[in-house]
């Protein structure tokens, strides 16, 4: 390890990222409506706003259980295939009937559950980095729904469509479902014995172990969890298609983008730091983004461009920020 | 070298097991008409080989790869004087993206894992947003001589092969296992780990853009030419029984791994596993042959295996 920079790297030094990324998101909503009110554009209207909730809700969702596998000191590289899975799933049982809504979401939440034990297994038992295990469970996700499947598939009645679509005043449903899904998972960070697991294993599995802390299990739990938001994701991204999809989930890259959504938020990709309120922030950011080069009309590359520019100067700030502490694990 | 035993023996089977499954793969030109389609994952697994030896990990491969054969497509554009000049770009355009990882990863500390996925963002992005959403032009007749003739793609494979193998015998190789195993450790005894991580990222975007040339060659011009060749190369590196996380495995595995993967999906076709199960065969031979590497050596490695991994990040 090299000198340290020139402040001090004590633990006043972590001024906590993830507020760091709501100043940002701050920023850019200021600088989008200054640039779109050039433009001649309104930015801050209701369609606007709910637009925001709509795009970043089922991102949103998948992103709070990948802080979940990430806080634990894993990844998950196969809920992009576990939506498409679970939109299937879900249409398919369905079938337009009401009465198959119940056994649908039933059906969902088993399939993600074991999708998750076997992430958590292969992990934990088989002692396959995540990178891998995740991967290669994708790839096998991806086989079967491919096979099965060569475009949309099922239909999901009208009643369940309301998930989708409906908004309370300005808050989409599908924005409440998110809320509520954040809200459970901050709450198990940091009220309940499995939280504090959590940030053990993440920041030392080791140090965690010897501290009697059932590591294995956490991990497993864990990645249960973020089966079952990936599994959520799927079944908004049903009811607002009115199918399930084979290709929902990679179209939208809901894998690496959640990564992203997640250190974008200030959580450490090793794991051990970083919290829910942070992939918040990070998934409106995002969001919000899009929004503004859609009111301006930027071509879709040039979004990407930026896209990735912005997640690599947001994360290598978060490295100014922590200094040597963040590096120290190696 | 006894480290790449395993995946050696993996590789002789199944290489058997597709001669018996189909005799032209004994006669020379079967075989070699193999390695020539394997060359350019060969290639991309050494690069990436570096990379994650050193630690890190090295996700813009798959678009980098896209990125050179567009560029090369539209500024060649079937013409055959300017064939020369765009090879020389394309390297160019290689290590430059190589070093940008570099330097963002060392000196701003931005995780890999991340640098890399921006990096694959941005030049996707880019490269699209100059030829406006299609690949356009075409490649010349010499360009594609690389990919296409079969002496010439194993030859530019035995090059890199050999270089790779001697880069890893030479001092520079033995400072970045250093690294990748214990980097403090590693600086406190003189190791410019910075510059050695920069490197290695480096040798990835040159892997690349010769791995782009040799594609472009043998399969035209696409924009999905790089999809998911990124995770195609990682995980021929670990197949190969080197270990995310950095420190562990020889060149010559992961490029074993590569070829074993390669063996692999032609396997899967011979016997009739095409479309989309292939898929499934792969994920779950990825996850056995990892496991079975990894339940190897519990007691050595004990938290490397696991989520530590990308910690070095």
């Amino acid at each position: 390890m090299t000198a340290l920079p020139g402040h001090r790297a004590g633990l006043a030094a972590i001024a906590d990222p993830t507020r760091v990324v709501f100043v940002a998101l701050a920023v850019v909503i200021l600088a989008g409506w200054g640039l779109v009110a050039l433009d001649g554009g309104q930015f801050l209207t209701l369609e606007n706003i709910v637009g925001v909730q709509q795009r970043s809700a089922a991102l949103g969702i998948v992103a709070v259980g990948q802080t979940l596998a990430i806080l634990a000191g894993s990844l998950d590289l196969s809920v992009a295939y576990l939506i498409s899975l679970t939109s299937l799933v879900a249409a398919e049982i369905m079938a337009g009937q009401d009465a198959g809504i119940v056994p649908a979401v039933a059906a969902v939440a088993g399939v993600s559950v074991l999708v998750g034990l076997v992430n958590g297994l292969v992990i934990t038992k088989l002692r396959v980095h995540a990178f891998i295990a995740t991967l290669g469970v994708a790839l096998i996700i991806k086989g079967v729904v491919d096979h099965l499947y060569d475009g949309p598939a099922g239909r999901v009645p009208e009643s369940f469509q309301h998930l989708g679509y409906d908004r309370i005043g300005p808050v989409p449903v599908s924005a409440m479902l998110w809320a509520v899904v954040a809200l459970i998972a901050w709450f198990l960070l940091s009220r309940t014995r499995y939280g504090y697991r959590v940030y053990a294993v993440g920041g030392d599995p080791e140090v965690a172990r010897l501290s009697g802390v059932r590591t294995d299990r956490v991990v497993i739990v864990t990645h249960v969890l973020c089966s079952l938001c990936a599994g959520i994701a799927g079944l908004l991204l049903a009811s607002r298609l009115g199918a399930g999809a084979p290709t929902v989930g990679t179209d939208g890259g809901y894998d690496l983008e959640s990564i992203a959504a997640v250190v974008l938020g200030g959580t450490a990709l090793a794991g051990g730091r970083g919290g829910v309120a942070g992939t918040v922030g990070g998934v409106l950011l995002l969001a919000v983004l899009d929004s503004v080069f859609n009111q301006l009309e930027v071509n879709s590359f040039f979004k990407d461009v930026v896209r990735g520019v912005v997640i690599v100067a947001a994360v290598a700030v978060y490295a100014r920020r922590t200094g040597m502490l963040g590096r120290r694990r190696a | 070298m006894r480290r790449a035993l395993p995946i050696l023996a993996v590789l002789a089977v199944l290489l058997a097991a597709i001669a018996i499954a189909n005799p032209f793969f004994l006669e020379p030109a079967g075989f070699l008409a193999f390695v020539r389609r394997a060359a350019p994952l060969v290639i991309l697994a050494a690069g990436q080989y570096f990379v994650i030896v050193s630690g890190e990990f090295d996700l813009s491969v798959g678009s980098l790869v896209t990125v050179e054969v567009v560029v090369a497509a539209r500024l060649i554009d079937g013409n055959e004087g300017a064939t020369w000049p765009v090879l020389a770009l394309l390297i160019v355009i290689g290590l430059l993206v190589g070093l940008v990882n570099g330097v963002v990863t060392t000196i701003l500390r931005v995780p890999s894992f991340i640098t890399t996925l921006g990096m694959m963002l941005v030049l996707s992005g880019a490269v699209f947003l100059w030829t406006g959403g299609a690949p356009r032009g075409a490649l010349s007749e010499t360009f594609r001589v690389f990919g296409r003739e079969t002496g010439w793609a194993v030859l530019v494979l035995a090059v890199m092969a050999v270089a790779a193998a001697l880069i890893m015998r030479a001092d520079f190789g033995r400072t970045l296992v250093a690294t990748g195993d214990n980097e403090r450790a590693a600086a406190l005894s003189g190791v410019r780990v910075a510059r050695a991580r920069t490197l290695a990222f480096v040798l990835s975007g040159l892997a690349a853009a010769v791995a782009a040339i040799l594609l472009g060659g043998f399969a035209g011009v696409s924009a999905q030419v790089g999809q998911g060749l990124e995770f195609q190369a990682i995980t021929a590196v670990v197949l190969g029984g080197v270990v995310l996380g950095g420190g562990r495995g020889t060149v010559i595995a992961a490029m074993a791994g590569a070829f074993t993967l390669e063996a692999l999906f032609t396997l899967l076709n011979l016997y009739g596993i095409s479309g989309a199960l292939e898929f499934t065969v792969q994920g779950v031979i990825i996850i056995a042959a990892v496991a079975a590497g990894a339940l190897r050596l519990p007691f050595l490695t004990p938290q490397r295996v696991k989520g530590d991994a990308h910690a070095a990040s």
